[in-house]
């Protein structure tokens, strides 16, 4: 979704059927769309900051955000409260940052939680652990793809001198994680940085995970799958929300599950997601508004959802210890 | 591998994200919810004595994913506004890319009224 605004930027324009300025003026009686033309909907106009102040308030449901002195709603129109006053800070700073125009798509935090009230597409929570449970057989960190296929994240290399640049976007919802065969190094690279993980994981939930490098994966065992699937049906369904988008963002459970355990820092979690990338940029150099653009919107997201996870399934009790003595 | 760094570095990293939030809006940043809920929050959780405390390591983790989210996205709308949030460029500027000029009609175009 977020590419799209790098290609359609400008290029959207050809879908335009109005006349701009005097150069597609018509001559004669005027132009008739084509039957079959798309209705363009121009891009819904910037909303400038138009409240003052931020405030959170506790209603009976949950927190609230207080835009001047107007409730903030959720795209459907209903009262947005969170339950915990954390993530109603963190929200009310998104909010509290906006200047002059609001960009929603820097305020991660409110979708999420936009999305969790409102719950768009109806999906109920084995439908969402599904979601997230189909990105095992593909996990990033065990599954592969022939090396530079078309369904790999990796950037072709580029010649230097020309400063041409070949990139292979991903096909939509596959995972872009190989163990490749070659080169050597990024192999060696993947045992070393992957395989702890992995390890980490088996220990953790007392399954049985391998790697390999053929294009099917490694056969996930159903006894692995249903422990998996029954530690995240323990979460509720905000924290389900948070989980299926990190693991849409990381392209793997694995990594998802060491973010949740705190066993993975964010910026870890984002490395090892992304390590043929960062691999090939180690090699061949890299391209600021491409590759370090699309880390730092990564890292947000990964960072917000995580965050959401963390908040929505804590509970926090002070538990004061007495004074010995 | 949870290599969270010290609370300290964390602490004032979330600081200066907070103060470059706010610099735009002119507000002191003390005055904000977040850092008031920040430093309730750190130091209700500095007050243990023990080694391994996992709540403590929980609050660390949650503020360091709070830092990095805040500094992502400050980062990315950095790299936006310097790369790709200029818009197209027009038409005088693409014919000078490439060393034409736009002609000059005086007597307007054809087809124009």
């Amino acid at each position: 979704m977020w590419r799209s605004c790098l290609r359609l930027r400008g290029g959207g324009r050809h879908l335009l059927n109005c006349p701009r300025g005097g150069l597609t003026a018509s001559r004669g009686p005027g132009p008739k769309p084509p039957a079959h033309a798309r209705a363009y909907a121009p891009p819904a106009a910037e909303r400038k900051r138009f409240y003052r102040n931020v405030s959170i308030t506790q209603g009976e449901a949950g927190f609230e955000i207080n835009l001047d002195h107007r409730k903030l709603r959720t795209p459907q129109a209903k009262l947005f409260t969170v339950p915990s006053e954390a993530l109603a800070v963190a929200v009310a700073t998104e909010w509290d940052s906006q200047q002059d125009t609001i960009k929603t798509y820097t305020m991660h935090l409110t979708t999420l939680c936009n999305t969790s009230l409102d719950n768009p597409t109806q999906r109920d929570k084995d439908q969402l652990i599904w979601a997230a449970a189909k990105f095992l057989d593909t996990d990033t960190v065990w599954s592969p793809a022939p090396h530079l296929s078309a369904g790999s994240r990796m950037a072709r290399p580029w010649h230097p001198a020309a400063g041409l640049l070949v990139c292979i976007l991903p096909a939509p919802g596959f995972s872009h994680g190989c163990r490749v065969e070659e080169p050597e190094t990024l192999v060696e690279l993947q045992r070393n940085e992957w395989d702890p993980v992995i390890g980490w994981a088996e220990r953790r939930y007392g399954v049985k995970i391998g790697s390999s490098t053929s294009i099917m994966g490694p056969s996930i065992p159903a006894r692995t799958r249903e422990v998996l699937v029954s530690h995240l049906a323990s979460y509720n369904m905000w924290a389900l929300q948070g989980i299926e988008f990190v693991v849409s963002q990381l392209k793997s459970m694995v990594l998802t599950l060491g973010l949740i355990d705190l066993h993975l820092t964010v910026e870890q979690a984002v490395l090892l997601s992304r390590l043929e990338e960062a691999f090939q940029i180690q090699k061949w150099g890299n391209v600021e508004w491409a590759h370090d653009y699309e880390l730092r919107d990564l890292r947000a997201r990964t960072a917000a959802g995580a965050l959401f996870v963390q908040l929505c399934s804590e509970s926090s009790a002070v538990k004061h210890k007495l004074l010995q003595g | 591998m949870a290599a969270l760094g010290s609370p300290l570095r964390t602490w004032r990293g979330l600081l200066r994200e907070l103060r470059y939030l706010n610099a735009a809006t002119g507000r002191p940043y003390r005055h904000t919810p977040a850092y008031r809920y920040l430093v309730k929050a750190f130091r209700a959780h500095r007050v243990t004595s023990e080694k391994l405390c996992r709540a403590q390591h929980e609050l660390h983790f949650q503020a360091a994913t709070y830092l990095c989210l805040l500094r992502s996205i400050r980062e990315h709308v950095a790299l936006h506004q310097e790369f790709h949030g200029k818009g197209e460029r027009s038409v005088e500027e693409s014919a000078g890319l490439v060393g034409l000029k736009l002609p000059q009609q005086p007597g307007g175009k054809g087809w124009e009224p």
